[in-house]
Order: C-alpha cells, then sequence, then structure tokens
C-alpha cells in the first residue's frame, strides 16, 4: 500500500457529466468541507476538453469528479465563491482554451506555448494617484535566483498591490513527459522543481505504480519516507539560512547554511546526489546503507539536532530577529484557507493541513506530527520550519531505529492498466506535489498533470505583502520560499 | 605642522580605510567561524574596479559621473579635519565641526542627486531613505560636538574630541557623546543594525541601492569614498575615547590611535555579527537613540561647575 494520499480509477466508470452538472457538484463538494487539490483539463475527442477536478474530504480521502465539455462552452466560473480555484482555472482557460465566464482575472498562469509573445506586454495593473509609484523587480535578480517579475503599487514605502508574473521558466515540461517512456520518467520529474527532487519523484511513483497495480516493498516505501524526511530537513535549513541573511543576522546565515551541507551530503552517501536524485525509482528505491553507513547517518543526525538545538536559541532568542519578523507579511487562518495555500506556508497561518498525518503505509507505522503556527507572519512562518525540523529529524532518528539497512530493491512493473486515472500526492517540504496520470485505451500514457505547490502558494505571497512595507517584501518572498520553475512548469 | 606629521596624517587617511574595511569583514568571519577574505581585500576589489569602463546610461545627464567625484573630494576633505595619528589635525580652526558635517552632507546630496538622476524607482527609495536618516543623525552630531566643545571649552574637532572625564557628570558627556559618535558612524557608514553592505536585496538597501548604476573607476571612487568616511567616522569615536594623552611621543601616539580606529572596527563588525538589520521603520528611533545620547550629555554638562557658558 502506498504510504501518499493516492487514489486510482477507471476513467469510464466516472460518471460522465457535463459541464452544468459537474460545475455544480464540485461546488456541493467545496460547499461540504472538502478541498480542491487540483483541477486541470486535457484535450479530448471531437475538439471537446475533459476537466478534472481532485477533491479532498477532511479524513484525507480523494475524489475525482471528471467532465467532457466544449471549450466554447466552458463553465461559470468558481473562483467567485472559491477563490482557491482561482489559478487552476486560468490554467485551464490558458491551455485549452475553455471559457471560464465571469472569471475575475484570467491572466495567463504561465504563458505556455504562442502566449509567450504576449508577455512582455503585459498590461500591470496600475494605480492611480499623486503619491503613487511603481516599482519594478525582476525578472532577473540581483542573486542567483530564478526568474521572476514584481511589479508593486506603493503609497511611500508601503505596498499597496503587488502583482506578480511568472513563467520565465516555462520548459514545456508536461509535454516532455508525454515523449518518453512513461515507466522512465525519473530523472525527468526529478527536475521539475530541482529543491523537491524527492516529493516530486515519489509522486510520480506512487501514481504509476497505481497504474500498473505494482506493489513496493515494505522497505523501499520506508527508504522513501527516510529521504523525503531527510530533503525536509536540508530545505528547510535552506530557507532558515536564507531568511536569517536576509535580515543581516549572520549567525543564523552561516550556521544554518553549514548545517545544510551536512543533511544533503547524507543524501549523498545513501544514493549518490546530494539532492537526492536516483534515489527514488518506480516500483522500489535505488539507495543502499548497510549497517556502517547506518552508524554515520545516524551520527550526522545526532550532529544534526545538537548543532540545530544552539543556533535555535541563537536566532529564536534575539529580539532583533523577532522584531523583524513578527507582525510582517501576516496572512490570516480565513485567508489562507480561502487562497487555498498549502504546505507549511497554511499550516503557519494554523491551517493544519499535512497529508503525511493521514496516516497511510510507512506513516501508519511512525505517524508525523503535524506542526502548526497561528499568527501567519514571517515569524510563524520561520518559527514553523524550526519546529518541522525537529519533528523531521526525530521521525528520521526511530526510523533508522526501526531500519538500519537499506536494500536497492524494485518491484516488477508490469503494463499499466488502460483508461485509468491515478492521483497521488505527496507533501514536499514546500507543501504537497500532486501528480495525475491517465492512461489511454491501449495503456499508454495520454495525459500526466503536475502540480508543484508553488502555483497556490505565490498568491499568498501577494496577498501577504500588501500594506507591507516594500522594505519587507524579501523576507516575506524568503518566509514563503516558493518555486519558479515549479509554478512555470 | 610639520611635513612629518603631515605626510603621517595623509597615509593614514589613503590606507586606513583599506585595511578598516577589511578587519570589520575579518571580524565577521570570525565571528561566523569562517576564515574571511584577504585583509586587503577591498584593495583588490579596487584595482580590479579600476581596470573596467564606466558605463553611464544614456537617459543620465551629468549628476551620475559627478557624484563619484564629489563623493571621494569630500570624504577626503573631511578626513583633513579629523585627528588621525595623534592630538591635532593638519585643518583645525574653531567651529570646523559645522563645516565637517556639511562637507558630509555635500558628499551625501551629491550621491542623492546621481542616483535620482538615473531615473530608477530603486535608487529614488534609496535616495530618499538616506535623506530621511541622515536629517535624523545629523543633529546628534551637532548637539554632540557642541556638547563636547561646550565642556572641553574648545572649538575645533581636534581640541573638544580632547576632552576627558573627571568626574560622574563629566563620565556622563563623555560617555553620551561616545555613544552618540558610534551610532553616527553605523548611520553614516550604511552599517548593520541600520543598513546591509553585504545584501543584494535591492528593496531593502539604503546606501548601496544608490550606487547601483554606477561601474568601473567610479564605483571603485564611491566605495572608496564610503571606506574613508568610515574611517574618519571610526577616528572621531578614537580621537574621544584615546588613553594616550597629547604629551605621548608621536610616534607611540599614532600607533595607539591607529590601533583604536581599528578596534572601533572590530566593535562595528561585533554588532553586525551579533544582531539583526532592524526593521526600516524602526531606524529612526535608532538614529534617535544618538540624539537622546548626545542630549544626555549636553544635560550632564550643564550640572559641571559653572555649567554652560
Amino acid at each position: 500500500m502506498s504510504s501518499l494520499t493516492a487514489l486510482a480509477v477507471d476513467v469510464p466508470g466516472l460518471a460522465a457529466l457535463d459541464a452544468r452538472a459537474w460545475s455544480a457538484e464540485v461546488r456541493a463538494a467545496l460547499a461540504r468541507g472538502e478541498r480542491l487539490v487540483t483541477l486541470y483539463g486535457r484535450p479530448a475527442e471531437g475538439g471537446e476538453a475533459a476537466v478534472t477536478a481532485v477533491l479532498q474530504a477532511p479524513q484525507g480521502g480523494l475524489g475525482v469528479l471528471r467532465a467532457t465539455l466544449p471549450p466554447e462552452q466552458g463553465w461559470h466560473t468558481l473562483s467567485r465563491e472559491f477563490p482557491a480555484a482561482q489559478c487552476f482555472e486560468r490554467e485551464v482557460h490558458e491551455q485549452l482554451g475553455v471559457r471560464v465566464a465571469d472569471h475575475p482575472w484570467l491572466k495567463p498562469v504561465r504563458y505556455e506555448g504562442a502566449n509567450l509573445r504576449k508577455m512582455k506586454d503585459y498590461p500591470f495593473y496600475k494605480l492611480e494617484g499623486k503619491e503613487v509609484h511603481e516599482v519594478a523587480v525582476g525578472p532577473v535578480h540581483a542573486g542567483v535566483i530564478e526568474p521572476g517579475a514584481f511589479r508593486f503599487m506603493c503609497l511611500g514605502e508601503t505596498v499597496h498591490h503587488l502583482e506578480i508574473q511568472l513563467g520565465y521558466q516555462h520548459r514545456g515540461v508536461e509535454g516532455l513527459l508525454l515523449k518518453g517512456d512513461p515507466r522512465s520518467l525519473t530523472p525527468l520529474v526529478e527536475t521539475v522543481a530541482g529543491d523537491t527532487s524527492i516529493a516530486h519523484a515519489w509522486a510520480y511513483c506512487a501514481a504509476l505504480e497505481a497504474l500498473a497495480g505494482c506493489a513496493v516493498p515494505e522497505d523501499a516505501e520506508a527508504s522513501r519516507a527516510f529521504a523525503l524526511e531527510l530533503e525536509r530537513v536540508a530545505m528547510h535549513l535552506a530557507g532558515l539560512a536564507g531568511l536569517a541573511a536576509d535580515i543581516g543576522f549572520q549567525q543564523g546565515a552561516s550556521t544554518y547554511g553549514r548545517l545544510r551541507t551536512t543533511a544533503i551530503n547524507t543524501s549523498m552517501r545513501l544514493c549518490g546526489s546530494r539532492f537526492g536524485r536516483g534515489w527514488l525509482r518506480p516500483g522500489g528505491s535505488r539507495a543502499a546503507m548497510d549497517g556502517e553507513l547506518a552508524k554515520l547517518v545516524g551520527a550526522n543526525l545526532a550532529l544534526l539536532a545538537g548543532d540545530i538545538a544552539v543556533i535555535n536559541r541563537a536566532f529564536l532568542g534575539a529580539w532583533t530577529v523577532r522584531d523583524r519578523f513578527a507582525g510582517v507579511g501576516t496572512v490570516s487562518r480565513r485567508a489562507a484557507l480561502e487562497l487555498g495555500l498549502v504546505g507549511p506556508s497554511a499550516r503557519a497561518s494554523g491551517v493544519a493541513l499535512d497529508q503525511r498525518a493521514f496516516g497511510a503505509g510507512v506513516y501508519a507505522a511512525l505517524p508525523v506530527p503535524t506542526s502548526v503556527q497561528d499568527s501567519g507572519d514571517c515569524w510563524a512562518r520561520a518559527v514553523l520550519r524550526i519546529e518541522e525540523i525537529a519533528v523531521s529529524l526525530k521521525w528520521l532518528t526511530d526510523a533508522l531505529e526501526r531500519t538500519r539497512t537499506f536494500k536497492p530493491e524494485r518491484a516488477a512493473l508490469g503494463a499499466l492498466a488502460p483508461n485509468r486515472l491515478s492521483v497521488a500526492v505527496c507533501e514536499g517540504w514546500r507543501g504537497e506535489v500532486v501528480h495525475c496520470l491517465e492512461t489511454d485505451a491501449r495503456g499508454g500514457l495520454l495525459h500526466y498533470k503536475v502540480q508543484d505547490p508553488s502555483l497556490r502558494n505565490w498568491f499568498g505571497l501577494a496577498f501577504a505583502v500588501r500594506e507591507n512595507e516594500i522594505s519587507d517584501f524579501p523576507i516575506c518572498n524568503k518566509s514563503f520560499d516558493l518555486s519558479y520553475c515549479g509554478n512555470d512548469l | 605642522m610639520t611635513p612629518a606629521f603631515l605626510l603621517a596624517h595623509l597615509s593614514v587617511l589613503l590606507a586606513a580605510p583599506i585595511l578598516l574595511v577589511g578587519v570589520v569583514n575579518r571580524t565577521k568571519a570570525v565571528w561566523a567561524g569562517r576564515r574571511g577574505v584577504p585583509l586587503l581585500q577591498a584593495a583588490y576589489d579596487l584595482r580590479r574596479l579600476m581596470g573596467k569602463r564606466t558605463v553611464y546610461s544614456s537617459v543620465s545627464t551629468l549628476f551620475v559621473p559627478a557624484a563619484p567625484a564629489v563623493a571621494l573630494a569630500t570624504a577626503l576633505v573631511s578626513g583633513l579635519l579629523v585627528p588621525l595619528v595623534g592630538p591635532r589635525a593638519p585643518l583645525s580652526f574653531p567651529f570646523d565641526f559645522v563645516l565637517f558635517a556639511y562637507v558630509w552632507g555635500l558628499g551625501r546630496m551629491a550621491l542623492m542627486l546621481g542616483a535620482l538622476d538615473t531615473g530608477s524607482s530603486f535608487e529614488g527609495m534609496g535616495a530618499s531613505r538616506e535623506a530621511t536618516y541622515s536629517a535624523l543623525i545629523e543633529p546628534a552630531l551637532f548637539v554632540a560636538a557642541g556638547t563636547l566643545a561646550a565642556a572641553a571649552g574648545r572649538g575645533d574637532f581636534a581640541g573638544l574630541l580632547r576632552f576627558r572625564p573627571e568626574d560622574a557628570s563629566t563620565a556622563l558627556v563623555w560617555g553620551g557623546c561616545a555613544v552618540a559618535l558610534f551610532v553616527n558612524l553605523q548611520v553614516e557608514s550604511a552599517r548593520i543594525p541600520v543598513d546591509d553592505p553585504a545584501t543584494h536585496l535591492e528593496l531593502t538597501m539604503i546606501h548601496e541601492v544608490m550606487v547601483l548604476d554606477h561601474g568601473g573607476p567610479d564605483l571603485a571612487a564611491i566605495q572608496y569614498a564610503a571606506a574613508v568616511k568610515m574611517t574618519v567616522g571610526a577616528a572621531l569615536l578614537a580621537a574621544l575615547l584615546d588613553p594616550v594623552g597629547p604629551s605621548a611621543a608621536p610616534l607611540a601616539a599614532a600607533a595607539a590611535r591607529l590601533a583604536l580606529i581599528l578596534a572601533v572596527g572590530v566593535a562595528v563588525g561585533t554588532v553586525e555579527s551579533l544582531i539583526a538589520r532592524l526593521k526600516l521603520r524602526a531606524v529612526p528611533e535608532y538614529a534617535f537613540l544618538a540624539l537622546v545620547a548626545a542630549f544626555v550629555a549636553l544635560l550632564a554638562s550643564t550640572v559641571r561647575p559653572g555649567g554652560l557658558e
């Protein structure tokens, strides 16, 4: 059994809904308190579009609603009642030209294909007035980071509105994924967002294994979960180092940064890559650990726990740090829920959403407690990361006690079942990574939908900086720590 | 004024900035557990920049090339008004600190105009911040210098910085002014907690953002001017704290003063290593701290027998 939140259904078995019935059912589910995990479309026969909504019940169960509709008919927007749907509706509109009536803002998500040329002339929102000024940041930034354009509408030093323009990293990932053998896509999937290699690889593997009806050995599942937590520790450390650097808190910047190296070097010892590439493969895992190596991994974990505790005391205890973060970039719980934020960005606003908490597979044997912070500001997002590092290190240490060896082992992967749709959701360090695979009548891959948590969380950032100082934008940005390429695909 | 003194003063004024930047950076590196860049890295950077070509935006006017020249000239002139290698300064006359403050002000204005001239929204914000914070810190320098002048009975910078405490109230005068001069140094030299010289985040910068459009020898001039300004700021504090009396051997006095200037650099680097930068909104309060310290010194100076004259 997969440890991820996953679902596989026969497409012909799904209720055949028209646009009206489909959107009514989605609305009803959302009104019942279900959560929109993703909503995407693909071209269907006869120039129609097949749109799929994946919903999650509060207890974690997934459900799928599928409609086939003519693009020019489309549906009446969900975003006005459920703003969390806004990015999905924009994406479907952009990819398939499906009409989404009355959508407040059908701005392209990433300017795919022929849209690319329109990017330069995009008219940003404008604010008129005597004391209003506009600040354009990017798309090329001063640091060695990915490109993205930020347009601030300011009144003096206060940001009234921020518009984020992405798409500069678009590589046509979803198209590329359909070109290769669907069973050997891991190297590509691992680079969808290079800092979330494990989470993307695991979501892909789980979705593919569900299509192939393949049972993954228990040890391999444990090894995957180990990889995921190691990635979380490393990236949270990198994020904290970045946050500390952005406020000029040198101790934090240097120490958290140094400790990240220990975490990623541990990954390298286990799978040969500091970023966990090559660790996961469909059917199993390639990581090898014997008793000797387990000792070293254990020692690294102990080193991390010890040193992190020391720097945490300095970081959390410095009043200048707290003063810098507290009350900056606040997202209320209500806003986080409405915007459909996921991952740490949601948990820092008091939304206890964590796919690992649904307790499947390895997480049933060794649960991960969900960390939550309430204040929703940059301080909450920093403290949450500190807590999650501690939780993950504890989990890794416990897991290492249960399993001292990882063998590279892979269950045989059979043919993919025809006309089947599978969805897998993996709680990466940045939030839930969603992969949806659908096969055609001959068992070939018909459609591949990749969703990085960044897609939804970018809007949270734009929302968080409103009425904040423009000089606080960099720490807000770093506290969300979103991926550009994860959004741009 | 002997030629030897002038030569010593000028060589310290020209060379100490490189070393001081190195000392601050080395201090930060040691606190971070790193080995750090070479002590003379600033000199290598300047040489590298001097080998480059300057590029000017087609929409900018004369203010952009003028800014570095004025900044460097004013920084160097201000260095002639303060004692660097002993009790005296090469240029000294009653109330020369007024000239000193406005020489700094002129350099600052040149940089701000150069920044505004580029038409960049970043640089405009930087110039506006610089104007605000310098307007807040300048009174602190005047109150501190005026208090010391009154307390020491000397109107020239070199003379008023020779003021030394004798009892509790004069200690308060002396200490208050030292605090004011230290905060003044941090604000004027764009150091943490006011500004972060190491940041790459344009939106948070004050000083660094104003010079984004300068390159090559122009940038070298601005960076060198900033280092000179920091040295002069540190020298003011060092002169006030120097335990070596005016009657000491010139060579020993000069060595002690130089060591003290570098020690101020260690203090700046240590503060920078141990605390985070303030919110931009809180910077005025920090600059206000200097003014409060200077006013405390002013009040304390009135309780001396005889009080203010």
